[in-house]
């Protein structure tokens, strides 16, 4: 105890320089979470005299130990609770050593307040999974150390409760410690540390027990006050999400936010994620003057050097690396609600600082929290925890939430009572909206595509006259354009009735009717438009040539390969007749060479399949290719 | 692992002052209508500096609300005009008038009766005659048992009370703020403090706070194991009562008929720290409110108690 004034000072100093670990106590019912903490507030000196006393009374009225102090009465603040002997909802406790401050979230056990449980852990760095000796790991266990993990929890203590129960018997210990630990071998935790307690009587909480002298690691408190918990919040790419602009005058436009991962400093270029603006940090402000740099953690108000766009729900960001802006995403969910989660239905989704209406299109599996297998379900029951796809009506921005905890959580809200349904971790955007940074003026192909929500072609159908080229290509037309794409037929006849009217058919004139259409195939690919090309061109250089002009996978080569004979017979213009009789000089095929494509990127056979069904075909191709992005 | 610890790259009190200015912020941005209440005791005092510092250069969007009971230290009503001032916030104060009609004090109508109606009441009617929708409160986790299981955003029902069995979950630092009409959120940005942290703060950045928690020669009357200082003439001096000078301080403050003193030495912000960490007994104690048995505070929360 200090008693000089500077001896007051280094004390006080030394508190505000000490590190702070933040730790839930989770596990099933009864398994001695509440002792557990009542244990450590206990021996750590920080229960006070009138609290002992309120305790003493408290232990013999609703006491579950007889006449020893039930240490559970100090943690279960509810009546509610107090009344039934079990923890309904999370209480948040703090203690300090002379190493640490702490504070600790005791979460219920029971299934039904799952939800109560992963509040605690959503802010917690480390946990401490409690388990009854004499029943081992159970499905309680395993769901708690599962949402956990879920969370982003690195580091767990097992703690292996009531050994007492079990006469501090090694075997017992270890065989649940081993069988733990093969479950939670999939959890991706970084230490898992397990340790024989009683809570009760305190063996192994603050000190080793003498009942455990086969026991050799440190005890709970040992190891809270000396893990080591990495954070990589100031090594994450520079993220701010806008919590309001402040305008006090005219003079003055800041954004008030708190740094969600990294640093940035005066002079640092960044970006509006959600329009693709950029400026540089001019100022970063606080009351007690302005900071040359502010870091993950710290609550600023940040000016820019230029007024741009920006208000609430978007993010200031680190131009080399940007956070993904989409409207459809992949997350897993956690299921509060009693009402369950079903697909379709549409529910409010929040960020930190984003709210936007969003539906479910799919719950992909349910996760079985006792095996980690991935069931096939319909609706998400209370306490489930799923994988969904969510589409949104608009775009936020984001990250994974394996890479930054802050700006990849959400909640989802019920957009009639207001209740907290569900929380969500986003593991990444879907294909459709990915990857597109928005520049900022340009509305590029990109942009154009990105708005008719699909990827730019160009099909290009090569084959004799009256192979069926026409035919496959309107029918193809009419599907995409079911489906919703925007696509252009270019016609050969039509094009030489007005764009190249002025060309005839010599070898240069072919070449040049072929150029022509090429690049207008190549604007209308710009503008994000899927084009149809049926032209016979029968030569590979000019079918090369076009490909060239386009964008690497672009352009798609359709080889309608109908025998001449067949076209002869089908003969729907009545050309073939001319040809054959010498009427038209320069006939391919008969007069002029056609040069069949070697790699075409598909060939269809008109004569085992109907126009209808190669069509089908060719759109299926292309929505796979959609898919591959 | 070689990289910086979590925690400790920045120290505790640093993420703390963040925390609650993020809450402040949230709060500015999510509710129409929001409100301080301030109960001019310590934690209001760093929960007013927190404010200043959210929102600057700009103003707190919010006024003050000051829920009198008329049975305030003097000293205090004196700091709470002078602190208002200075800092620029708007300053409401509201009495429950029936409290003045019925002439409600708490010698005589009892601790109970007279917190129901002067301040619970009295918070109530306040709330709807503003038509406020979310409510800062400078209360702490560490303070009492039901307090250590609320929520930072605490939903209260339109006729402000409190159902601790169903809390909305609060996860991350994404808060559900949506309410409907006639519904508000009590909101705690001090959630996570501890008194050691508030008064290492107000060490730290000089907060001006009522001189009553620095010890000084007050005339105080023992009753019931209780130090009652005589703040004013309105309390009664029995035959049996023996009023004396000692040198005593307040580790909380309230009405200064329920609110005791402790006897002290600790005469500067320094001494109260040390003699605090010295302590063997909660600060609660000295509140004549809470002692009734576990769960009071619960039920007057339940209530629309803050």
């Amino acid at each position: 105890m200090p008693n000089a004034r500077t001896d007051l000072a280094t004390y006080l100093r030394a508190q505000e320089d000490k590190s702070m670990l933040r730790f839930l106590t989770c596990g099933s019912v009864d398994d001695g979470k509440s002792t557990l903490i009542g244990r450590l507030l206990y021996d750590t000196k920080l229960i006070f005299e009138d609290q002992l006393a309120t305790l003493t009374s408290d232990s013999r009225k609703h006491g579950t130990n007889g006449e020893a102090l039930d240490f559970a009465l100090l943690m279960d603040g509810l009546e509610a609770e107090r009344e039934q002997g079990i923890t309904i909802d999370v209480a948040y406790r703090f203690f300090a050593t002379d190493k640490r401050k702490f504070i600790v979230a005791d979460t219920p056990g029971h299934e039904e307040y799952t939800r109560n449980m992963a509040t605690g852990a959503s802010t917690a760095d480390l946990a401490v999974v409690l388990i009854d000796a004499r029943r081992g790991v159970l499905t309680q266990t395993r769901r708690h150390s599962y949402i956990a993990s879920l969370l982003g929890i690195r580091h767990v203590v097992l703690a292996v409760n009531k050994l007492d129960l079990v006469d501090f018997d090694q075997s017992t210990f270890e065989q649940i410690a081993d069988e733990y630990c093969a479950f939670a071998a999939e959890l991706g935790f970084e230490t898992i540390v397990p340790i024989p307690l009683s809570a009760r009587f305190g063996d192994n909480v603050i000190a080793r027990s003498k009942n455990t002298p086969w026991y050799q690691g440190p005890s709970l408190l040992e190891h809270l006050e000396t893990v080591e918990i990495a954070g990589r919040g100031q090594d994450l790419p520079f993220r701010f999400p806008i919590q309001s602009v402040v305008r006090p005058n005219q003079d003055f436009r800041g954004f008030a936010g708190e740094v969600a991962g990294g640093r940035v400093a005066v002079g640092d270029p960044v970006v509006a994620a959600k329009s693709g603006k950029t400026s540089r940090i001019a100022r970063i402000v606080t009351k007690d003057g302005d900071l040359s740099e502010a870091v993950e953690g710290q609550a600023v108000t940040l000016v820019l050097a230029d007024e741009i766009e920006l208000s609430r729900g978007n993010m200031l960001v680190a131009p080399t690396d940007r956070p993904h802006v989409a409207d459809q995403l992949q997350a897993h969910l956690v299921w509060f609600d009693a009402k369950p989660l079903i697909p379709g239905r549409s529910y409010i989704l929040r960020t930190e600082t984003d709210a936007v209406n969003c539906t479910v299109t799919a719950l992909k599996h349910e996760v079985n929290v006792n095996t980690l297998a991935r069931d096939a379900a319909r609706s998400l029951p209370m306490n489930g925890v799923g994988v969904c796809n969510l589409s949104l009506q608009s775009p936020i921005a984001f990250d994974a939430y394996q890479d930054n905890r802050a700006t990849g959580n959400f909640i989802l809200i019920d957009r009639y009572t207001n209740a907290t349904l569900g929380a969500g971790m986003i593991d990444f955007p879907l294909r459709r909206a990915e990857n597109v940074h928005w520049q900022a003026m340009e509305v590029n192909k990109q942009a154009r595509a990105e708005i008719k929500g699909q990827r730019p072609a160009v099909l290009w159908f090569t084959g004799l006259s009256g192979s069926g080229k026409s035919t496959i290509a309107n029918s193809l037309e009419k599907l995409l354009h079911a489906e919703g794409r925007h696509t252009y037929m270019l016609d050969g006849d039509n094009v030489r009735h007005g764009l190249n009217r002025d060309l005839g058919f010599t070898e240069a004139d072919r070449v040049e009717n072929i150029r022509r259409v090429a690049e207008v195939a190549k604007l209308m690919a710009d503008a994000g438009l899927i084009v149809l090309v049926s032209f016979i061109s029968p030569f590979k250089a000019e079918r090369r040539l076009a490909r060239d002009m386009m964008e690497e996978g672009e352009f798609i080569e359709i080889f309608v390969d109908t025998p001449i004979e067949e076209c002869a017979r089908r003969d729907p213009k009545g050309l073939y007749k001319k040809a054959y009789e010498g009427k038209i000089a320069n006939f391919t095929g008969i007069s002029s060479p056609y040069e069949p494509p070697e790699k075409p990127e598909l060939r269809l056979d008109t004569i085992a399949e109907e126009p209808d069904d190669l069509a089908r075909r060719i759109a299926d191709f292309m929505g796979e290719r959609l898919m591959q992005g | 692992m070689s990289k910086a610890l979590i925690h400790l790259d920045r120290p505790h009190l640093e993420r703390l002052e963040a925390e609650a200015i993020h809450v402040m912020r949230e709060v500015a941005a999510n509710f129409v209508k929001p409100v301080m209440l301030y109960s001019i005791g310590k934690d209001s005092s760093v929960m007013l500096h927190l404010a200043a510092k959210a929102f600057y250069p700009a103003r707190p969007p919010f006024p003050l609300l000051h829920i009198d009971t008329l049975w305030k230290f003097r000293e205090m009503i004196a700091f709470r005009d002078r602190i208002a001032a200075e800092l620029g916030f708007d300053l409401l104060v509201h009495v429950n008038p029936d409290g003045i009609a019925e002439d409600i004090s708490p010698f005589n109508h009892g601790s109970s009766h007279h917190t129901h109606v002067m301040k619970t009441v009295a918070l109530r009617q306040a709330l709807d005659k503003y038509g406020f929708d979310a409510a800062f409160g400078g209360a702490r986790r560490d303070e009492e048992k039901s307090r250590a299981k609320e929520r930072i955003f605490s939903f209260r029902n339109k006729e402000h009370g409190w159902d601790p069995k169903a809390q909305r979950p609060e996860m991350w630092k994404t808060y559900n703020t949506r309410i409907h009409k006639g519904e508000s959120i009590r909101v705690f940005p001090l959630s996570n403090w501890t008194e050691l942290d508030i008064w290492q703060y107000i060490l730290k950045e000089e907060i001006p706070i009522v001189p009553l928690y620095l010890a000084a020669m007050r005339p105080v009357v023992e009753r019931d194991g209780m130090l009652v200082m005589v703040d004013d003439d309105r309390m009664p001096i029995r035959p049996e009562d023996k009023v004396e000078e000692r040198s005593v301080r307040f580790r909380t403050l309230g009405c200064y008929p329920l609110t005791g003193a402790i006897p002290s030495e600790a005469d500067t912000l320094e001494k109260v720290v040390a003699e605090m960490l010295a302590a063997t007994t909660s600060e609660r104690q000295g509140r004549a409110i809470d002692r009734d048995e576990a769960g009071s505070m619960e039920k007057k929360k339940r209530e629309g108690y803050f």
